[in-house]
């Protein structure tokens, strides 16, 4: 069980990203993060309208001038909201979204090891 | 007993579910950003349109009136339709019309204005449209009602008449 | 013309769905001898809506524009095939389809049970018209495909370029029959339930069907990737977008319930289980049709949004919600707790591990889709789910699923020893070597990918030698897994090593750098029938030295008033480039975007690999 429990958490932290190698990379990271807002379910990455143009400018001189992946992103959530992040982050709107899934999973888990496997008699 | 339970549950999550749903077919689609707070105007320096002279966004909206920043470009369909309506509330009195020239050339911009009159007291250019974006602007045209360095009114999209009416009563 | 005759064949075709339920009534309380009229009858329903389609087909054919459907999506100087195909392009016609899948499936549904109880039939029949009543309704109703206007139109409104694609125009239909076909499954396990049929006998009838309808789904699915990577010109094939969820949901549901099915064939457990996914798989469907078709969602590929349309879905897919809940708790019975136990090493267990995985992996992308609808109803905010959040709470338990998947199928039923330890052992490490060798070019998460890259090499290699040792033995087992294995290979390797340069660039400039030289030869402009073109020729040279020559195009329309970017794409078996070129606003310059991607060719084979393993499966089953 401890062996278990010890996997999952170091998935989980291990998950976080090593700094990337060039401003351009991560120019394309936060960019792929962004919605474009006037587009159909587009990120700013791949969108080519003036909106996220503007927004991939801004990003580039933002970077250049020192700010990291998190200010721009709570920059741009204060002039726009939540909605042009895709990643959703972990706060109290979100708990239900982030926790929901694990938890089926841990259930699932509960109820087919109760249910279904022979305990050794 | 335990499966009544269950069932009667269930049935009730399904319910819950439903509900949810249909509240949200009533919600409209269109995201209309949070403005029961009165936001404050972006700070930002600019150049002023067809000169090499910067301005300050504090010295631009210090005054003690109403001031209705417009972002418009030489380019943008719409700008042409609302420009009549500019045009009207430049003779109000207590308003002032600061113009955004957005991602636009000066040449283009000069022959539009020239064509179709300059209600701008002032106008700034934003070359790649970084500023609309401090603005929390998606494109143009698009309009803010500014009162003591707040936005009062955002206004997405061209003006017409019923918005027209709604900042004239505001400015009274 | 076209249009009356479709009209009244849907009328007909409503008649006959009161027809067979009351014709199915009577024979279900009277004699013991299933009436053959009833099959008759079914056949004239579908018939009555294939007249209806191909009255709307002769409508678009012949644009004609007093029927409201084609003057939206029709245009005259469309190209006939895309004509015909932008029959189901739409709504109201897809509406049809819907009709003609739900319709042909009960037909062949009634003429391959003839060895089941009647009972069972006619209830099946009765189930699948009550959801095709639903949809009649539906559509002469809400969605009417021949509604007339006037004065009659000179031109139609439809002429969006970007919807004019062979994959586009192919997806629907046989997206349709494995999305749609998942109603006679639903209504097959209802009947059974609710007759306490479910047994081990009837998991094998049930199989061929829930195959089948997997199947086509998993190539509808992946005609709209191609379609996406092809035609939206990003040079991605999945945005996690909630239509394409909608599709995947049923698919993971499917392919759960197939894997029941096989523990089913065998013991009789899990009965109350299968009848659960029987009944999610087809309420996933419609689920997916309401979000999609209501406006409540916002993507790229929503059709024409109404609310009103999307109550009514809401309202019906409820219904069928309760009628499931109803017949599961009140009719069926599970009789077969004592069996119920499994032993920790056998196949039965490895089995309700792949459920739990998929169980999870479902709720993840279902969560996902819906939990902006539920935060804004309940609280007014507004927050995005993108791609992040499905790829951090799917990718790492991707791991375990692989090596589950691998070791799985060798377990045999009830208990098992694990064979060849020596063997699996082995292609463990020669897996992990060969992740490590990898990974350590690039500049990503060390331990993450490698594990997640040693699972995937882990489960080819055992597949890839189960070919030799086991031969014609569970082929279609090995052909599909080998191909989800190949499919996660190709998706890992393809991310890890992609790349893209975004440049503006004038006419005649070149661009390097240490690994390319991309020179911006020459723009040629090219007057069409309905479009401008303006063609960028790029000669792009790698470091070796070889030059390959690039042609995106743009596309000015003037009907509609878009421009549309067309890639350039060149695709060889180890790796796709992919070119497109921007106008910029107010700029001399383009924005040109060139990407390597590798083994795009092979992510396309892998889903058609696994789909070949469900068709191996279904045709050794008609041998028999």
């Amino acid at each position: 069980m401890n062996l278990i429990r010890s996997i999952f958490l170091i998935f989980f932290f291990l998950g976080s990203n090593l700094s990337y190698a060039t401003n351009e990379d991560l120019q394309i990271k936060i960019s792929k993060n962004l919605r474009c807002l006037i587009c159909q379910g587009q990120s700013i990455h791949d969108s080519d309208s003036e909106f996220a143009n503007s927004i991939k400018i801004l990003i580039k001189k933002r970077l250049n001038e020192g700010s990291n992946e998190k200010q721009i992103y709570e920059h741009l959530k204060d002039k726009y909201g939540e909605w042009i992040l895709y990643d959703p982050t972990f706060n109290k709107n979100t708990y239900f979204l982030w926790i929901l899934p694990i938890l089926i999973f841990l259930i699932g888990g509960g109820i087919i090891f109760k249910l279904f496997i022979k305990k050794k008699n | 007993m335990k499966n009544k339970i269950f069932s009667i549950s269930l049935i009730f999550f399904f319910l819950i579910i439903f509900l949810v749903f249909y509240k949200g077919l009533q919600n409209s689609n269109i995201y209309t950003p949070d403005l029961e707070i009165k936001k404050n105007i972006p700070t930002f320096k600019a150049q002023i349109f067809d000169t090499s002279n910067e301005i300050s966004s504090e010295k631009i909206f210090n005054n003690d009136q109403y001031y209705l920043l417009n972002i418009w470009s030489s380019w943008c369909v719409p700008c042409r339709d609302e420009h009549p309506f500019l045009v009207y509330l430049s003779n109000k009195k207590n308003l002032k019309i600061i113009g955004l020239n957005y991602k636009d050339n000066n040449k283009s911009a000069k022959t539009f204005l020239k064509k179709l009159s300059n209600p701008y007291e002032l106008i700034f250019s934003d070359r790649d449209g970084i500023i609309a974006i401090e603005w929390g602007a998606y494109g143009v045209p698009e309009s803010f009602l500014i009162y003591k360095k707040k936005i009062i009114k955002k206004i997405i999209g061209p003006l017409n008449k019923e918005i027209l009416f709604e900042i004239e009563e505001i400015i009274k | 013309m076209a249009s009356l005759i479709g009209f009244n064949s849907l009328l007909f075709g409503f008649c006959f769905a009161i027809l067979t339920i009351i014709f199915g009534i009577k024979n279900f309380r009277n004699s013991n001898i299933f009436d053959h009229k009833i099959i008759f009858f079914t056949l004239l329903q579908f018939i009555f809506v294939v007249v209806s389609f191909i009255g709307l087909i002769v409508a678009f054919i012949n644009s004609d524009f007093s029927n409201e459907t084609v003057f939206n999506h029709s245009h005259t100087t469309k190209p006939l095939f895309y004509k015909i195909s932008g029959t189901w392009g739409n709504h109201e016609g897809s509406l049809l389809l819907w009709l003609l899948v739900l319709t042909l499936f009960i037909f062949l549904f009634l003429i391959k049970s003839k060895k089941q109880s009647k009972k069972y039939r006619i209830l099946t029949l009765l189930f699948q018209q009550i959801i095709i009543i639903g949809f009649f309704i539906f559509l002469i109703k809400t969605s009417n495909p021949f509604n007339q206007i006037f004065p009659i139109p000179m031109e139609g409104m439809g002429l969006n370029p970007i919807l004019q694609d062979p994959a586009l125009a192919i997806h629907p239909p046989i997206l349709y029959l494995g999305y749609v076909g998942s109603s006679i499954i639903f209504s097959a396990a209802l009947s059974a339930g609710a007759l306490n049929y479910i047994s081990k006998e009837w998991a094998k009838h049930i199989k061929k069907w829930v195959l089948a309808s997997w199947v086509f789904l998993t190539i509808g699915i992946l005609l709209g990737s191609i379609w996406a990577y092809y035609e939206l010109g990003w040079g991605g094939f999945w945005f996690w977008d909630p239509v394409e969820n909608v599709s995947l949901m049923p698919w993971l549901a499917l392919t759960t319930l197939f894997h029941c099915i096989l523990v089913l064939e065998k013991k009789p457990v899990l009965s109350s289980w299968v009848l659960v996914l029987s009944i999610s798989t087809f309420s996933l469907s419609m689920c997916g049709t309401f979000l999609v078709r209501s406006g409540i969602l916002n993507s790229v590929h929503t059709f024409a949004n109404d609310p009103e349309r999307g109550l009514f879905i809401l309202i019906f897919l409820f219904c069928l919600v309760f009628l499931s809940l109803f017949v599961f708790f009140f009719l069926h019975r599970d009789d077969n707790e004592n069996t119920k136990s499994f032993f920790w090493l056998s196949k039965e267990t490895s089995i309700l591990v792949n459920n739990w995985f998929m169980m999870y992996f479902l709720t993840v992308v279902l969560i996902g889709t819906v939990y902006p609808i539920f935060l804004e109803v309940i609280s007014s905010k507004k927050i995005s789910v993108g791609p992040p959040f499905y790829h951090k709470l799917i990718v790492p338990f991707l791991i375990p699923f692989l090596f589950a998947m691998a070791i799985g199928p060798k377990l045999k039923w009830v208990k098992s020893e694990l064979q060849n330890k020596i063997n699996l052992i082995l292609f463990l490490v020669v897996s992990i070597l060969l992740s490590l060798l990898i990974i350590r070019l690039l500049d990503v998460n060390f331990l993450l990918n490698t594990v997640l890259l040693t699972s995937a090499f882990y489960l080819f290699f055992i597949t890839l030698r189960d070919f030799f040792i086991k031969g014609f033995k569970n082929l279609s087992q090995n052909i599909s897994h080998f191909g989800f294995s190949l499919l996660i290979l190709s998706i890992l390797l393809n991310n890890f090593f992609s790349s893209e340069k975004i440049r503006n660039l004038i006419e005649i400039e070149t661009f390097y750098n240490t690994k390319t030289k991309i020179n911006f030869e020459s723009i040629k402009r090219k007057d069409k029938k309905n479009f401008k073109a303006i063609i960028g020729k790029f000669n792009i040279e790698n470091s070796n030295g070889d030059i390959e020559i690039l042609n995106p195009e743009l596309r000015i329309y003037n009907q509609p008033n878009i421009v549309t970017s067309e890639a350039d794409i060149k695709t060889n078996i180890l790796k796709d480039t992919f070119m497109t070129m921007n106008l910029v606003q107010n700029q001399e310059y383009f924005n040109v975007r060139y990407q390597t991607k590798p083994f795009m060719l092979w992510i396309w084979l892998s889903v058609l690999l696994i789909s070949f393993g469900g068709m191996v499966s279904l045709f050794k089953k008609n041998e028999k």
